[in-house]
């Protein structure tokens, strides 16, 4: 009881009283008619670069997306900000260059078969390197649960956030030893080579060497691949918790631990499974980063760490559409910003989105208001 | 009459000293202040090497105006205190007149105080910081000088290769403002290309976090330059000249020497362009002879560290001889005067003692880098 008398009082305190909020409101919608304007115009001025933007924007979205997730369906579970969530992430992309720079995995099929279909080789040797990645990814994280966050399950929650700080900077720092990653950035090499079309008058594809015409809009294999990619992702994760045993088991105890555990619920494996299944779309979506973006470095999760973080919380941590929604929103900040403001103003443009949006929506796009539970 | 005997007998000792001084063949300190421990252990040992190999060389000729030359060799660490107290040692306890170092800048600045206030020579072969050789207040340093170029001066080159060889009426800039060395050689760039009357087309700033420059590399495809100049390091380089492939550009990236990496990724940046000190591959026959006579000596390639040591070295002794004399007053005017054909160029210096000198380009291709031109400003 004593919880809901607290959360009352802070509302209290929140809500500021309606003139200044008003002024607040005021200015906002200012802002965002300001921005509404500066795009539009841009819009009609080039429209096939701005649809160019979109499209690069979506990308950068789709990959936060994945990292989002794991952000997200963990907090939903155990109410854990795990920010060792992108050092997972940095670690999916070294195994993967390890893969490929030093076993060459990916070109297992060519090997196995070779007069295999070169497109199906590809994709055969790339869902290879990703399922290794995954799989180790999923090791590293349910050793971190087991180790750094099951003693302190029943421990005030600051002390498992900050331990989960500190196993964050326990992965970034034992990666910059020499021995381990360095450093250094490492030239990604990709399992598959890329390729480009471009849109104009119909799709062609590029040819190395030759200048696209200008006005038309571009995209890669990359691209598709990090769409596709992505969007089975999500799919295959609205299935697992909507339609199967273990979906239930998750949401059950994502929604009353206790009372899920009296049901027969191993509650400490289904937190594990979470874990596991946040720390396989952050190797899917660090294998995805590092072959859109490919230079890689240990503290390379850093960044977009944070910003799908803040792309979970936009929309409204611990909901899966709301992580997916959100990190498309930030994909298209960053890059709209770093196309019509300027580039050095992305972050900050981007991070004042999400205090907006959370001061008209403290929950998020998506986020229910929380149920305290006496 | 006691007392007199011995100062006779003191006299035609000192006598004998002072003849058997002028009798045995005069010698030359001269130090070498390199990093051979510390963060960069391996700039160090080329910088010795390409000292040690002009040392050998002049002492086989003959010496310095008929003087041996002494080489003392001192671990200055790249760091201000053991610089310091390395340029203290050679100058107070090895009585040197003449110092080639330090690599780095940040330990070059406070030797090049102590060896200006003791009318040492100093000639950095390496530090391209304007504050070696220029003090806080803007006034040249006599008795400093350095074998380098400065940083902004490669975006002239570039600019002036860009205009002259590839024929560039068009350049878009990529910049990181918070970076002095790229936006020193951006904005270089720019003076001079306006200046050869290219246009700049598009100039966009990014952060040293950024990874995705998509949306800066659309700017470029919409502008369509003729050359990119993105003097920034390899790792950005990489990036932008993948995600730049993907966009279907073809104008080729131009930078600096901060591209000269073995983790430089040559086939995203194949048929771009940097500027550097010196290629091993350049057909002129002083870097032929040095190359083969570095390898014969030490087994390996000389890189850019081992070439500039080299140079200073060579660039000193020709300076005594021009002065014809072991006064440091001298040899500082004949430096201010001279006109030196080194490996990696011909050395004028200008009023900041910075030299006027030729730079290398290079081209990336697949198969690696590849010398291309050697471009007099």
């Amino acid at each position: 009881m004593q919880t809901i008398s607290q959360k009352q009082k802070s509302i209290h305190i929140v809500t500021p009283n309606s003139f200044l909020a008003w002024i607040g409101k005021f200015l906002l919608i200012l802002i965002a008619l300001f921005a509404l304007f500066v795009l539009a115009k841009n819009l009609i001025a080039k429209p096939t670069l701005f649809a160019q933007n979109v499209l690069d924007g979506l990308k950068l979205g789709f990959v936060y997306a994945l990292i989002a997730l794991g952000y997200t369906m963990v907090y939903g579970i155990v109410k854990l900000i795990n920010f060792a969530h992108g050092d997972v992430f940095m670690v999916g992309a070294f195994v993967s260059f390890f893969a490929v720079e030093f076993l060459g995995l990916h070109v297992w099929p060519i090997a196995v078969f070779p007069d295999i279909n070169p497109l199906l080789a590809n994709v055969l040797g790339t869902i290879t390197i990703i399922l290794l990645s995954m799989v180790i990814c999923v090791l590293l994280a349910i050793t971190i649960e087991r180790v750094a966050y099951k003693p302190l399950r029943d421990a005030p929650r600051i002390a498992a956030l900050i331990t989960a700080i500190g196993v964050s900077f326990f992965l970034e720092y034992f990666g910059l030893l020499e021995f381990v990653f360095s450093a250094r950035f490492i030239p990604y090499k990709r399992p598959f080579e890329e390729m480009t079309w471009y849109i104009k008058d119909g799709i062609h594809q590029v040819e190395a060497g030759v200048t696209t015409p200008p006005g038309s809009i571009t995209f890669s294999n990359i691209f598709v691949v990090i769409v596709i990619a992505t969007v089975l992702a999500q799919l295959f994760l609205q299935y697992l918790v909507r339609r199967t045993k273990i979906g239930i088991a998750m949401r059950a105890t994502s929604f009353d631990k206790p009372t899920a555990r009296l049901m027969g619920i191993n509650v400490d494996q289904v937190i594990s499974f979470t874990f596991g299944i946040g720390a396989a779309f952050a190797a899917l979506g660090g294998v995805l980063f590092a072959i859109a973006y490919p230079s890689i470095k240990t503290l390379m999760g850093v960044y977009p760490g944070l910003k799908a973080f803040v792309a979970a919380v936009l929309g409204g941590i611990g909901s899966i559409p709301g992580a997916f929604v959100g990190a498309l929103i930030m994909g298209q900040a960053e890059i709209l910003t770093s196309a019509y403001v300027s580039t050095p103003m992305r972050d900050a443009i981007a991070f004042s989105i999400l205090i907006i949006v959370l001061l008209i929506r403290p929950t998020g796009i998506f986020g229910e208001p929380e149920k305290e539970k006496a | 009459m006691k007392s007199l005997k011995i100062l006779s007998i003191l006299l035609i000792v000192a006598f004998l000293a002072a003849g058997c001084g002028a009798k045995a063949p005069a010698e030359l300190k001269v130090a070498v202040l390199a990093p051979l421990s510390g963060p960069v252990p391996t700039f160090g040992n080329s910088t010795r090497d390409g000292f040690l190999l002009a040392v050998e060389e002049w002492n086989a000729k003959g010496g310095v105006l008929g003087m041996t030359v002494v080489p003392v060799v001192e671990d200055s660490q790249c760091t201000p205190d053991p610089a310091v107290n390395a340029a203290n040692k050679v100058i107070n306890q090895d009585g040197v007149h003449y110092i080639i170092g330090e690599v780095c800048s940040k330990a070059s600045i406070p030797v090049s105080e102590i060896a200006n206030a003791a009318g040492v020579i100093q000639i950095s072969p390496t530090s391209t910081n304007p504050s070696v050789t220029v003090d806080a207040n803007g006034v040249t340093k006599g008795y400093i000088f350095r074998a380098c170029f400065i940083d902004p001066f490669q975006g002239l080159v570039g600019a002036k290769f860009a205009a002259e060889n590839l024929g560039a009426k068009t350049a878009f800039l990529m910049v990181d403002q918070a970076n002095d060395y790229v936006k020193g050689l951006a904005e270089a760039f720019k003076t001079s290309f306006t200046a050869l009357g290219g246009t700049i087309v598009g100039e966009e700033s990014y952060t040293a976090n950024d990874t995705d420059f998509s949306a800066i590399l659309a700017k470029v495809a919409d502008a369509n330059p003729d050359v990119i100049y993105l003097p920034d390091y390899y790792n950005i380089v990489n990036l932008a000249a993948k995600q730049a492939k993907e966009k279907g550009i073809t104008a080729p990236f131009m930078g600096g020497d901060g591209w000269d990496s073995t983790d430089l990724d040559v086939v995203a940046a194949a048929g771009g362009y940097f500027t550097n000190h010196y290629s091993a591959e350049d057909p002129r026959p002083e870097v032929q002879n040095f190359v083969a006579a570095y390898t014969a000596k030490y087994g390996s390639t000389p890189d850019a560290l081992a070439t500039l040591a080299y140079d200073a070295t060579n660039l000193m002794f020709q300076a005594i001889t021009e002065a014809g004399a072991d006064d440091t007053a001298k040899v500082k005017a004949a430096l201010e005067a001279i006109t030196f054909n080194g490996v990696s160029g011909t050395i004028k210096f200008d009023a900041s003692h910075n030299p006027i000198k030729s730079a290398t380009i290079l081209k990336v291709t697949a198969d690696g880098v590849k010398f291309e031109a050697v471009v007099n400003p």
